[in-house]
């Protein structure tokens, strides 16, 4: 594993068209920990990570990564400096076998390397190992939400962005995904910028919280403290 | 029984050509969405690049080798000099640039080299084998020969390209989801280029292989394109398999309607097998999608 970075997003204003969704968001995701981005529906947590990865161009503001800018550079350039994005809706794809997908997330990686890590990543994920010849269409949610951040791991990222990775799956597979990005930290000590709307799950696992509203940061906190805030959780996050 | 043989055989040899265009129609469908209507006018003017060359008094081969370079450099020039900017705009954009560009290269071919037809050499014999006093026709030639084996190494060496090579998974990466294809470090841009590029040689080999049955002159790839086309929508226009059978099943079609029905037909008979393909199985024989707009 490639060593950790941290990823800083200062006043950054984005947004579509003349609509400002994010306005002067700030957030930092110190390396090794898990910094998750709560908020509701249209609060602007899918746009701060295309923003980071680059598919949605900045107005304003700074992102860099260990201090070194990642502004205004195309969105396979940014992946080449480290920043692994799974997006919301998971990524996979379908026309392609386990395997293939899998071999994506290589091709950043030097050829000495490939092999080992591909059956390293087998080892870690055997179901990805057993269905390695299926198409990727052929996997339930669950397996296609593995298989995107074993890709994303191939990569040797330096820092992980997750979108919604709990998004539309059964209790007990977002249990199973959360527990695999906890130990993507403690394991790999990987940097991990986590959005989701599953407000409970992800500041059991985070270090940090971050809760956006409407393209606003309106709490900034380690996650014990945001999830002792009744008020703060009854206002935005919903439990 | 002897006819049939000649028409089937001649068929087989026409529809690897057809193939061929189908193919190339294909590697651009697949990575843009966009239907290349200049694939045939570059074919043509390759080929006027490869008489040129033979005509100065290299070989065939040399010619040949010209061609295919010119086909690679063609394709990857126009898409990122003329095609790249549409990209994101509506798709009619892209329709509409390359019929400019195909009225454009054939209208280039005209200043430089005239209007009258050229005849080209074949790479090889035209004269068909015999069996005793069995006649296989021209399908049987080596000529026929080489087309055929010629476009299924291309095709064969593509798919070897595609299914084993990294750069082919950035390929097909690239053209199923260019967004996970950004995501994984992939530069899309360039994997389009690598594509229209492959085209372009892939058109040159065709235009190389039909030329010395049609002679050269600014239009003439036009029909060619069609039936190509044709080959490409019977094969579902994203599959490659898809257009090579495609393509040997609207030749060897084709070449019973010439013998049995009336040479002059070919043409529109190809037309109407393309108008019955897009009313009954618009997402043709190979289709990696149930349906398909058009």
């Amino acid at each position: 594993m490639t060593e950790a970075a941290a990823l800083a997003v200062t006043d950054v204003v984005a947004g579509y068209g003349s609509v400002a969704v994010l306005k002067r968001v700030s957030i930092t995701a110190r390396p090794g920990t898990i910094t998750a981005v709560l908020g509701a529906n249209g609060a602007g947590k899918t746009t701060l990570l295309r923003a980071i990865s680059g598919f949605v161009r900045t107005r304003g503001g700074q992102v860099t990564l260990d201090g070194v800018s990642l502004i205004k550079l195309a969105p396979d350039h940014i992946a080449r400096a480290g920043v692994a994005h799974v997006p919301e809706g998971q990524g996979v794809i379908t026309e392609l076998t386990v395997e293939e997908n899998l071999k994506l997330g290589l091709l950043l990686r030097t050829r000495a390397e490939r092999a080992a890590a591909l059956d390293d990543t087998y080892g870690k994920f055997a179901i990805l190992a057993d269905r390695r010849r299926r198409l990727a269409a052929t996997l339930s949610g669950g397996e296609r939400q593995i298989l995107v951040i074993a890709r994303a791991l191939l990569s040797a990222p330096r820092v992980l962005l997750l979108d919604e990775p709990s998004l539309g799956l059964a209790p007990r597979i977002v249990a199973q995904v959360l527990d695999l990005i906890r130990r993507l930290r403690d394991e790999a000590g990987l940097t991990v910028l986590l959005v989701e709307q599953n407000a409970r799950g992800a500041l059991s696992i985070a270090d940090h919280g971050v809760v956006l509203n409407l393209g606003k940061v309106v709490a900034d906190a380690d996650a014990a403290t945001l999830a002792a805030d009744v008020q703060l959780r009854q206002h935005y996050l919903g439990f | 029984m002897q006819e049939f043989v000649e028409f089937t055989l001649g068929g087989i040899s026409d529809g690897m050509i057809y193939a061929a265009i189908g193919l190339s129609l294909v590697l651009i469908w697949r990575g843009t969405r966009v239907l290349n209507f200049a694939q045939g006018g570059m074919a043509m003017f390759t080929s006027y690049i490869a008489i040129i060359v033979i005509n100065a008094g290299g070989s065939y081969w040399l010619g040949f080798g010209v061609a295919l370079a010119s086909g690679l450099l063609l394709g990857a020039v126009l898409e990122r000099v003329v095609v790249r900017p549409t990209t994101g705009k509506p798709p009619f954009n892209a329709v509409i640039v390359t019929l400019g560009l195909l009225i454009l290269i054939e209208g280039v071919a005209g200043i430089i080299y005239g209007s009258k037809n050229r005849s080209f050499p074949a790479a090889y014999s035209i004269v068909g084998a015999k069996i005793g006093n069995f006649a296989l026709g021209a399908g049987s030639s080596p000529t026929a020969i080489f087309t055929a084996v010629s476009v299924l190494a291309a095709a064969g060496l593509l798919a070897l390209l595609f299914r084993f090579t990294p750069v082919g998974l950035r390929m097909r990466a690239a053209a199923f989801s260019g967004t996970v294809a950004q995501l994984m470090g992939i530069r899309v841009g360039r994997m389009t280029t690598l594509g229209w590029a492959l085209a372009g040689l892939i058109g040159a080999l065709a235009g190389m292989l039909v030329t010395p049955q049609t002679f050269l002159y600014p239009n003439s790839m036009d029909s060619i394109f069609v039936l190509g086309f044709t080959a490409a929508v019977i094969g579902g226009l994203d599959s490659p398999v898809g257009a090579i059978v495609g393509g040997l099943i609207l030749g060897v079609l084709l070449n019973y309607v010439t013998g049995y029905v009336g040479s002059n037909l070919p043409e529109l008979a190809g037309l109407a097998v393309l108008v019955l393909v897009l009313m009954f199985r618009p997402s043709g024989l190979f289709a990696s999608t149930a349906t398909r707009q058009v």
